[in-house]
């Protein structure tokens, strides 16, 4: 049938634009300046300046990664429960937000948590010891949750909202307190809505350069900083392809336990 | 009962969390004093220089054309898309499935840097054909992925009777397939449309110089210090959807149920 050939705009779009530009990345990830087959540019992760930034940014985005999973867990359980409507408020949650420009929100959280800022105001008028975050992981790891916490509450709740109450209701009958009904029955069943949310918070918390730029005073340096400044600054563009395999690696490193836990597609969080 | 109260604390502190930045946006766009550490007093004086203001009103301009014109095409790329993937084998269903995944799951820094690489070595000028390509790109991801679950709803016997009924594919197509689907169409472009208007990075990276959105206008001012101007106008675009979102919500629904 000719129907299929209405899938020729994607497919030649797809090559066109996400499959050839991820080849070039490869491609100059792979050679040096003069097209010569290296590895240099992958080895340069090995440098301490390098593997300093990378370091720096999986250990922040795993902690903020973690945090976000904390807190949107019971968020997803209780917005379950509600029972108003429930469209209307995770819109007014978050796609809301997002319409306020990301680095206008992240900027304003400099003003929020300035040595003289909104909070250390409200602290101090309470007479309370100051927040002295600013320019500090912590307020890079604060950037991070605030701006990718509904990451993680769209797809935990997308899954927990599709679990049989009659499963539930069965456990209790059969006997089972609140906490084991929990682990071990909703907490499994919600496994790959979590994983789902784990990589769509994980990735861009690993790779962000303006969360850092902004609320790190441009003293810490992750991995997207550095592939940031290989391209608009210094251009060396071989150096920051690069760079940025060693990032696609642990990309695709949680892509594929992310597909593995999350056969049917359920967790899909639009 | 105590546990709805912790339950109410809860969704209050969360919401506190993640409205505090644009209530004090809101905030400083009235503010009077230049800067964002003082506060100089109320005006309103931002609003009536942001419509003077050229640069900003150029990149307010070029972000929604960008926004428009993006999620328009790839609207229509992914819907097309779509139907085809419906009758197609499994597999290579999967495959196209998996190729949509990509720019969702890949780091907007890669997707960035790759469609950078691809421009610069064909040769292709940067400025606002670059940044629309790329915004086209990262689209259609959102817009397949909310028409397919809609597409896989359908009843294809419905489709059949048509056709049996004596109609032609086309007309069969929109009287019976585009009307369940278009609920997806919509949130996907809706979706596609927001992505476009919030996204920095990819535009950071495929932009031209002297083309600004306004995305890269603010990240270009953060350094030297954020004009009030951007404050109101931002003030300005998140009440209108406030507005917009509350008057979808609480219009009459008697006609939408069924």
């Amino acid at each position: 049938m000719n129907r299929k050939l209405l899938s020729l705009p994607f497919i030649f779009w797809s090559a066109m634009f996400v499959i050839v530009p991820l080849c070039m990345v490869f491609y100059y990830g792979l050679t040096d300046k003069s097209g010569a087959f290296t590895f240099d540019n992958i080895l340069a992760i090995a440098t301490v300046e390098h593997s300093k930034a990378l370091w720096e940014a999986l250990k922040l985005s795993v902690i903020s990664t973690v945090i976000c999973l904390l807190l949107a867990y019971p968020l997803a359980m209780i917005l379950c429960n509600m029972n108003v409507n429930q469209n209307s408020f995770l819109v007014l949650i978050f796609i809301l937000p997002m319409w306020m420009n990301f680095l206008l929100r992240t900027l304003a959280w400099q003003t929020l948590l300035e040595k003289t800022g909104v909070i250390n105001s409200i602290l101090s008028a309470l007479h309370l010891p100051s927040l002295n975050i600013i320019n500090t992981p912590y307020a890079i790891v604060l950037g991070m949750v605030y701006n990718f916490l509904p990451f993680m509450v769209l797809p935990l709740y997308n899954v927990l909202v599709k679990i049989d109450k009659n499963v539930i209701n069965a456990a209790y009958d059969l006997g089972a307190n609140g906490a084991q009904t929990f682990f071990r029955i909703i907490f499994p069943l919600s496994l790959p809505g979590m994983f789902s949310g784990i990589t769509m918070v994980f990735v861009p918390a690993l790779t962000t350069f303006v969360i850092s730029k902004i609320l790190g005073g441009s003293k810490i340096l992750l991995i997207g900083n550095v592939i940031e400044q290989e391209f608009t600054q210094t251009g060396n563009w071989n150096l920051g392809s690069g760079l940025s395999i060693v990032l696609m690696l642990f990309i695709i490193f949680n892509m594929v336990i992310s597909v593995i836990t999350d056969k049917e597609g359920e967790a899909n969080t639009l | 009962m105590i546990k709805t109260t912790a339950q109410k604390i809860y969704l209050g502190l969360i919401f506190i969390f993640l409205y505090a930045p644009i209530i004090t946006l809101i905030v400083l766009s009235f503010n009077a004093s230049k800067t964002r550490a003082k506060w100089g007093g109320f005006t309103t004086k931002w609003y009536a220089a942001l419509f003077r203001n050229e640069q900003i009103m150029q990149a307010l301009w070029n972000t929604l054309t960008l926004a428009i014109l993006s999620a328009l095409i790839a609207t229509l790329i992914g819907t097309i898309a779509c139907i085809a993937m419906q009758s197609m084998k499994r597999t290579s269903r999967a495959v196209l499935m998996g190729i949509t995944n990509i720019p969702m799951l890949n780091a907007e820094i890669v997707t960035g840097i790759s469609l950078m690489l691809l421009f610069l070595s064909f040769g292709i000028k940067f400025g606002f054909g670059t940044i629309l390509l790329a915004h086209i790109t990262f689209n259609i991801p959102y817009v397949i992925l909310s028409v397919m679950p809609r597409m896989k709803q359908l009843n294809p016997s419905t489709y059949e009777a048509a056709l049996d009924l004596g109609s032609s594919h086309t007309y069969a197509f929109f009287k019976v397939v585009f009307p369940d689907i278009l609920p997806g169409i919509l949130s996907g472009f809706l979706m596609a449309f927001t992505m476009s208007l919030d996204d920095f990075i990819i535009t950071h990276f495929t932009k031209g110089p002297g083309v600004d959105t306004l995305s890269t206008k603010i990240y270009t001012e953060v350094k030297k210090g954020i004009k009030p101007e951007m404050y109101a106008l931002s003030t300005i675009i998140f009440v209108t959807v406030l507005i917009l979102l509350l008057l979808v919500n609480y219009t009459p629904k008697g006609k939408k149920k069924k």
